[in-house]
Parts: structure tokens; C-alpha cells; sequence
């Protein structure tokens, strides 16, 4: 079996073909808020969108925030996730302090930071048992607005001498970049929660059908307009929360625009420039394709992602093998800088390159609960 | 408001009930697991409702209850067991079980409390699409919510001019844990789908009977309409 939250991974870890799920969509309650501490004890099926639209009223945010509020507390936990913030708050698990994890013999453990388990199950994809509730420290905020920059930039060297300077000033930092400009042009957004009047936005955009609307030619005119827009849109902004961290969330189904075979996400860290400059030489094409900086933060867990280095993420419509091709070469170069690839958006990567991502692979091991397993795990664990 | 919650740790209950903690109301939540009734209140305090909780089985006593909940302005009945269909249809012990649960808890308890409510209250009870005809896959929960049915609908008949009002809501096919073994079709709301339109036919004032979502009324129309030789034939 393998838990099952609100089914965001990208590939195959948050499946288990021809196993069972154990969906935690019903292990949606609150237990306790202290307000004074932010500590949120809640169950882990809870949504971060959920925990936002009850506590961003009272003046607190999720320390760390992917780019969907559609993900389960669960989910935030088993994959370790990071967010536009990691250079000042590192990852999801860094700020759980506490977690109930439920194995298979029917035990139910209550575990902190310093147990081997605790560390397992950070960043463990669902395979060392059911995580029934955690406790995390939530941070303080002004209002519900960001004060944001949004700065074009030509080239990787201006990207990485922003990343430079605005790491040490802005909490939220992270770039988009045309991969098909010859310049490797782009836009770095830059942000801070801020005081500022700011209305919610009001209803939200859908893609009705399947249309295979990314390819070559429409990522072009995409990427080219997107930049085009953001330059027009001036480099200061006050903007609400929601947009500003979940662009895409205001489309409903937005995969569909990948058509009936959908899209592969592909994410690596490699610790170089050197390392992100040949990979983006090689990227094909993706109308979203995003680099950050991680920060020097530990990560908590044995399987976490996060290490410092710089991470690069697309999206490519699913062409079957031609599209596996280009995975691979770019695995391949993520391996060859001594980099990661992330299992919550992997459909492909090998089991070789599993265990070179993930040092403490045989540690983690150890702490598996021999009931769970996902698609991804028998793929992957040789 | 004071809104009284019985069968508190039904998905739909508590799906309404988070809308009414969300704003500040007064809740009492009536329930038999004291676990369960405990995380649901521990959830809606947390949202930032006034919750008190009361450990009773509305099967076996209903009078004892009806001293404790004092005068509120919402009830909302939603104690209930769909039951397993290879029992329900065999066991007649089994069966008699759903009918008191069902049916002949609420019509004691309703019986007792409808007099004690203040003019501008509102009973607002579960029942379910169910109730409108009888089908072999709901077998005697159909038949629970079809007697429901007809006692709310006596029971609105007989306090008109009080002021106190009665909703039957009929939610169609809900995903909550009532129908988990069930495939999910297109045709399912969720339980925070029907519980918004719960408060929202409290909040309009409505005083009768409210399919959720409001599209199970005509296709219950439609089902209500076959003939008797058609549809014993049917396999739905």
C-alpha cells in the first residue's frame, strides 16, 4: 500500500500499480493553533490551500510553499518540498516538529527531528508508513499582499548575479527563462510579504477539453509574449499572495493544454553554474522552465532533494520516446556534474541515478515499512 | 447563532458544520464515539467556533438529550447508517438496526423536541434522494429516508405559523464514507459541496424540501415518473 494525498507528484511516486492507496483526503482536521507560537497541529490530508484560508486572515503563512496549494500536509512532508524561499528557510521538513507516523504492525509512533524515523519519513515518498498528523511552525505575516519585482535579464550571468544579490534582501526569489532565446533571456522575480491594501483574485480561468495546445511553435510565441509581457508590466508590483505563489492554480486543468498524453516535469540540482549552463544548452523546449539558487540549509531527511546548488525545472509535452530521449541526456548531464534528480517529478530517471542522487539511499532503507511500496520505489530500488 | 449538531461526525455534518465554526457560531456536537466527536471539535475550535461536545446514543435515548440542548436556532439531524447491502437485505435484526437509526430516532427525538424550539428556529434534517422510490441497491435505507421524508413533511404541515421551520435535504450521491465501496461516477458531489448548500438553505430561510446539488430533483422526477413495470425490470 501507499498513501495517497492530493496526487501532485509529477511521475510515478505517488502510485502503486497494481497495489492500494490509502487515500488521506478524509484526514482533513484541524487539531490545534496556538497563536501565539504558530504552531498548527493538523492531519495530514489537510491542503496547504486549506491552511492558508484559514490562517492568512490571522496573520500567518506557510513557512514553505511549492507552486500548488493543492498539496496535502502529507504529501509537503513525504516529499521534502521547497519553495521560492529555500535560500532563507530551506525545506518543507525543516519546519515540522513533530509527526504521528502509523506503520503496518498497527503501531502509531509520535516522532521528532532527532529520530532516525522522523529522518526516514522527511522526504521518504510514503514508504516508511502513514503520516496521520504533523505539527509545523508557521511564520508570521503582515497582510495578505507580496511586494514583488519582476526584472528581465539576458543571460546566465545576469541571473546568477541576481540570485546573488537578491538572496541576501528578498525572501522569495526564482527565475524564469526562455530556453529557445539564443541570450537564454528570462525574468527573475524577487519578493517579500508586504503591508499593502490587496484584493483576493476574483474567479479563475479553465481549459475545458484536451487541446494540444504546447509545441515548438506556440512555446516560442509563449515565451516571447510572457517576456515581452512582464517587461511591460513594470518592475514593481504589490501583488496578492495567491497569484504571486500560485500562478497556475488560476487555471483549472492546465495540463490539459498538454493534450491526451500529457506533460513529463523534469527537475534537477546540480551544485555549479557551470553544471546549470550545460543543461540549459541542452534543454528543449518548455514554455516553463524555472531556476533557483538553493540555499546552504541541511535538509532533514534522508531522501530530501534540496542541497545547495542551483535547480533547474521544465515541462515538456509527452511524446513518448523522442521526449524520454531528452530526459535522459539531461539526466545524464545532471549526473555528470555530480546533481540530483527530484522523484516527485520523475518518470524515467534509473535506478542507477536513484542511488547516486540519494547518498544515504541504504540508511533510509533500513526504516522502510515492509507493507508500503509505490511504482516509483519498485522502478528505482534495485 | 446556537446550532445543534446530532450524528456530528457524519462527513456532511461536518462539512457544514466547518462553514458555521468558520464564523464564529456556537456548537453543540451530539455523537457516540467520543474519539471521533473529539477531533471533529478539536477541528471546528480550531476554525474558530465555540464548540461543547455531548457523548449520547440517539438510538437508545432520545428524552435524555432533548433536556441538554437547550433552546438553539439551527438542529441539524444527521445521524444515519447506509448498512451493508449482504446483511441489510438477509439479516431482519440488521435491518430493524437502520430503520432506528434512520427513522425512528429522528421521529422520538423530533417528536420530543419540535415543541421546546423557539419560534425562528430551524430543523434542518438528512435525508437523501434515496427516500423517493425504492430501489433493490438501497433496499431498507431508502425505506429510513422515504418514512423520513414523510414525517418532515407532516412535521412542516404542523408548526407552520410557529416559526419554526423544517428542511428535508436530499443530497444524490455523496463521496463521504457512507459510500466508500461504491464506484465514483460523474454523478458524485463532495461532502464540502453539499454541506455549503446545507448552510446556504438555512441562511435563505427556505422551509422545505431541498435536493443537493438541485439537479437530483429533476432527475428524481424522472425516476419517480417511470412506470412501476418498467422500472422493477431496471438495473440501476
Amino acid at each position: 500500500m501507499l498513501p495517497y494525498g492530493q496526487g501532485r507528484s509529477y511521475g510515478d511516486s505517488c502510485l502503486n500499480d497494481g497495489g492500494k492507496l490509502l487515500r488521506t483526503a478524509g484526514l482533513d482536521r484541524f487539531i490545534s493553533f496556538d497563536a501565539e507560537s504558530g504552531s498548527l497541529r493538523c492531519e495530514a490530508g489537510v491542503t496547504l490551500g486549506e491552511i492558508l484560508r484559514l490562517l492568512v486572515p490571522r496573520g500567518f503563512f506557510v513557512p514553505v510553499v511549492p507552486g500548488t496549494k493543492h498539496v496535502s500536509v502529507g504529501g509537503a512532508i513525504a516529499n521534502d518540498i521547497h519553495g521560492k524561499n529555500h535560500h532563507r528557510a530551506g525545506s518543507f521538513g525543516a519546519h515540522v516538529r513533530k509527526l504521528e507516523l502509523l506503520r503496518s504492525d498497527g503501531e502509531a509512533q509520535e516522532l521528532g527531528p532527532d529520530d532516525q524515523l522522523f529522518q526516514a519519513t522527511v522526504g521518504g515518498l510514503g514508504l516508511t508508513g502513514l503520516i496521520t498528523w504533523a505539527e509545523i511552525a508557521l511564520r508570521r505575516i503582515p497582510v495578505a499582499a507580496v511586494r514583488m519585482e519582476a526584472i528581465p535579464f539576458a543571460g546566465m550571468d545576469e541571473f546568477l548575479s541576481l540570485s546573488e544579490e537578491s538572496d541576501a534582501e528578498f525572501e522569495y526569489t526564482v527565475a524564469w527563462v526562455d530556453v529557445l532565446s539564443r541570450s537564454q533571456r528570462g525574468v527573475f522575480f524577487r519578493g517579500d510579504h508586504a503591508a499593502g491594501a490587496i484584493h483576493a483574485p476574483r474567479g479563475q480561468a479553465a481549459v475545458p477539453l484536451d487541446v494540444p495546445a504546447v509545441n515548438a511553435l506556440t512555446v516560442r510565441v509563449f515565451n516571447a509574449a510572457y517576456y515581452a509581457a512582464q517587461k511591460l508590466a513594470g518592475r514593481s508590483r504589490l501583488q496578492h499572495w495567491d497569484p504571486f505563489f500560485f500562478p497556475l492554480d488560476g487555471v483549472a486543468h492546465w495540463n490539459r493544454l498538454y493534450g491526451r498524453r500529457g506533460l513529463l516535469q523534469f527537475q534537477c540540482v546540480v551544485p555549479t553554474p557551470e553544471a546549470l549552463r550545460a543543461l540549459l544548452s541542452e534543454a528543449p523546449p518548455s514554455p516553463l522552465t524555472v531556476l533557483k539558487r538553493f540555499g546552504p540549509a541541511r535538509s532533514p531527511g534522508m531522501l530530501s532533494f534540496p542541497r545547495p546548488g542551483f535547480t533547474f525545472a521544465l515541462d515538456l509535452p509527452n511524446r513518448g520516446e523522442e521526449t524520454f530521449a531528452q530526459l535522459a541526456r539531461l539526466e545524464a548531464l545532471a549526473m555528470e556534474a555530480g546533481g540530483a534528480i527530484y522523484p516527485a517529478k520523475d518518470a524515467r530517471m534509473s535506478a542507477e541515478t536513484f542511488a547516486r542522487s540519494f547518498p544515504r539511499l541504504g540508511e533510509f532503507s533500513a526504516h522502510l515499512d515492509p507493507a508500503f511500496s509505490s511504482s516509483f520505489w519498485r522502478r528505482v530500488h534495485r | 447563532m446556537r446550532i445543534v449538531v446530532l450524528g456530528a461526525t457524519s462527513a456532511i455534518a461536518q462539512a457544514a458544520a466547518r462553514i458555521w465554526a468558520e464564523r464564529g457560531e456556537e456548537l453543540l456536537l451530539v455523537g457516540r464515539d467520543p474519539q471521533k466527536l473529539e477531533a471533529v471539535a478539536a477541528d471546528l475550535r480550531t476554525r474558530g467556533g465555540t464548540v461543547e461536545t455531548v457523548v449520547h446514543d440517539l438510538d437508545r435515548d432520545q428524552a435524555g438529550l432533548v433536556g441538554r440542548v437547550g433552546a438553539p436556532d439551527v438542529v441539524l439531524l444527521a445521524q444515519g447508517v447506509f448498512g451493508d447491502a449482504s446483511r441489510r437485505d438477509r439479516d431482519p435484526e440488521y435491518a430493524e438496526s437502520i430503520l432506528r437509526t434512520n427513522l425512528i430516532s429522528p421521529v422520538r427525538l423530533l417528536t420530543l423536541l419540535a415543541p421546546a424550539l423557539p419560534p425562528g428556529s430551524c430543523i434542518a434534517a438528512l435525508s437523501s434522494v434515496a427516500g423517493d422510490r425504492g430501489r433493490a441497491r438501497v433496499g431498507v435505507y431508502g425505506a429510513s429516508k422515504a418514512g423520513l421524508d414523510s414525517f418532515l413533511s407532516a412535521l412542516r404541515q404542523r408548526l407552520q405559523g410557529s416559526g419554526v421551520r423544517v428542511l428535508a435535504l436530499k443530497p444524490g450521491f455523496v463521496d463521504t464514507p457512507m459510500t466508500a465501496s461504491l464506484p465514483k461516477t460523474p454523478l458524485f458531489a463532495s461532502a464540502a459541496q453539499v454541506g455549503r448548500g446545507i448552510v446556504r438553505a438555512v441562511d435563505m430561510g427556505r422551509d422545505a424540501v431541498v435536493y443537493l446539488p438541485w439537479w437530483w430533483r429533476l432527475i428524481m422526477l424522472a425516476v419517480k415518473a417511470l412506470p412501476e413495470g418498467v422500472f422493477k425490470r431496471l438495473k440501476f
